[in-house]
């Protein structure tokens, strides 16, 4: 399995169990299925692209700083675009999308077979 | 009359001891070794001109030792020293040139303060000269510290093949040598022997119990190679749970979080941080 693979599949596994922690929140219950969605979607790009740096740079310290790089990044973006209450939660969103991106930057570092060399013809 | 120094008569007993190599292709230059079976000089190949290590041993070491020694002239493995020829000297004694090594002796490089990763790496480097050698049908019979040279850039190379050590460090003698023929069984003795030496004073009791497994009494009882106990070195290297030790529930819980942490971390972070935003969410 290569590390964009991994990264897609961890992605959308801890992309789904952070949305799923929104049920924790009765005000946000009600959009819980686009939270969801949002989530893994998120997740998911995270995971693909720190796949990708990690065929490239062979670091655990870097991946996980790459992640959480990109987690907040895309956790910001969702922060921007949902307003719940007539508020945007960015500590909420963001804080939590941070850490689940190192937690990919991590995985794609330490799984999954590195970028295959050929041999220049 | 005044007596001689010490310094003056080692030089007379080197000199009087010095073996003729008349017939050999090899200069004499100084004594560099003294062991139970034989003494080393460093030399040069008049033909090749280049320096070699010759060991002349001691009368009482038999013929028998010539064959062995073609069997090990014949190992090709980076850890094993290479023997160059055999031959018998003008006094009848036995001989074999080798490449010269020139480093520390292990016994000495062991004093160091090595880390536990390094000691290891040299412990498993041995063990795959031994794993070459039985599986060309060699043994070593007599594996110690002292037959063990670390080279200038860290290279491991292990001696004297195949004589079995007439006095020595007993420690690294399997029992059965004093009474039957060594096979490849009384090198993994040897082997764990050796582990043992070159642990820290405080051991990991996985490291002690593959030692342990190693020199067990009954050779059964050993690991069956010395390919067997290297996987364990590795599986403790790699933080895995090794096949000579049992571990309680603790320890194997300790085992795991010390070989996760980053992971383990990185997930306490998280819990932690969505514990804070659940209990103090009224404060944003």
């Amino acid at each position: 399995m290569n590390k964009l693979v991994v990264g897609l599949l961890f992605g959308a596994i801890l992309g789904v169990l952070d949305g799923a922690t929104a049920w924790a929140y009765p005000e946000a219950r009600a959009g819980i299925v686009g939270i969801l969605i949002g989530s893994t979607v998120k997740g998911m790009i995270v995971g693909v692209l720190s796949g990708w740096f990690g065929r490239k740079v062979h670091s655990t310290a870097w991946g996980i700083v790459f992640g959480a790089a990109l987690g907040l990044f895309f956790a910001y973006l969702v922060a921007a675009m949902q307003e719940l209450n007539g508020q945007h939660h960015y500590l909420a969103i963001m804080t939590p999308g941070f850490v689940v991106g190192a937690i990919i930057g991590f995985l794609t570092q330490r799984m999954g077979t590195p970028e295959s060399r050929t041999q220049a013809g | 009359m005044k007596a001689l120094s010490d310094s003056v008569l080692e030089h007379l007993r080197q000199v009087v001891d010095a073996p003729d190599l008349t017939g050999t292709r090899y200069e004499l230059e100084r004594e560099i070794g003294r062991g139970g079976m034989g003494v080393v000089y460093a030399a040069v190949d008049r033909d090749l001109g280049r320096r070699v290590a010759i060991k002349v041993l001691d009368a009482e070491i038999g013929q028998t030792f010539a064959e062995e020694a073609r069997l090990i002239a014949s190992l090709e493995h980076p850890a094993i020293v290479p023997i160059y020829e055999t031959g018998t000297l003008p006094d009848g004694r036995l001989f074999y040139a080798m490449k010269l090594v020139e480093g520390t002796r292990l016994d000495a490089y062991a004093s160091r303060d090595l880390s536990l990763s390094e000691r290891l790496r040299v412990v498993r480097r041995v063990g795959e000269a031994l794993a070459f050698a039985h599986s060309r049908g060699a043994v070593h019979r007599d594996l110690k510290p002292q037959n063990i040279m670390i080279g200038g850039f860290g290279e491991v190379y292990v001696m004297d093949w195949g004589v079995e050590g007439i006095a020595g460090t007993p420690h690294f003698r399997a029992p059965e040598q004093t009474t039957a023929i060594a096979d490849h069984r009384s090198d993994i003795y040897s082997l764990g022997a050796f582990l043992r030496f070159m642990l820290p004073a405080r051991r990991p009791r996985a490291l002690q119990a593959i030692a342990a497994k190693a020199m067990s009494t009954e050779p059964d009882q050993r690991y069956a190679d010395v390919a067997a106990m290297l996987l364990d070195l590795q599986r403790f290297a790699d933080g895995l749970p090794v096949t000579a030790f049992r571990e309680t529930p603790w320890q194997a819980a300790v085992r795991f979080t010390s070989r996760n942490r980053v992971l383990l971390g990185l997930l306490a972070a998280y819990l932690a941080v969505r514990f804070f935003l659940y209990f103090f969410r009224r404060f944003f």
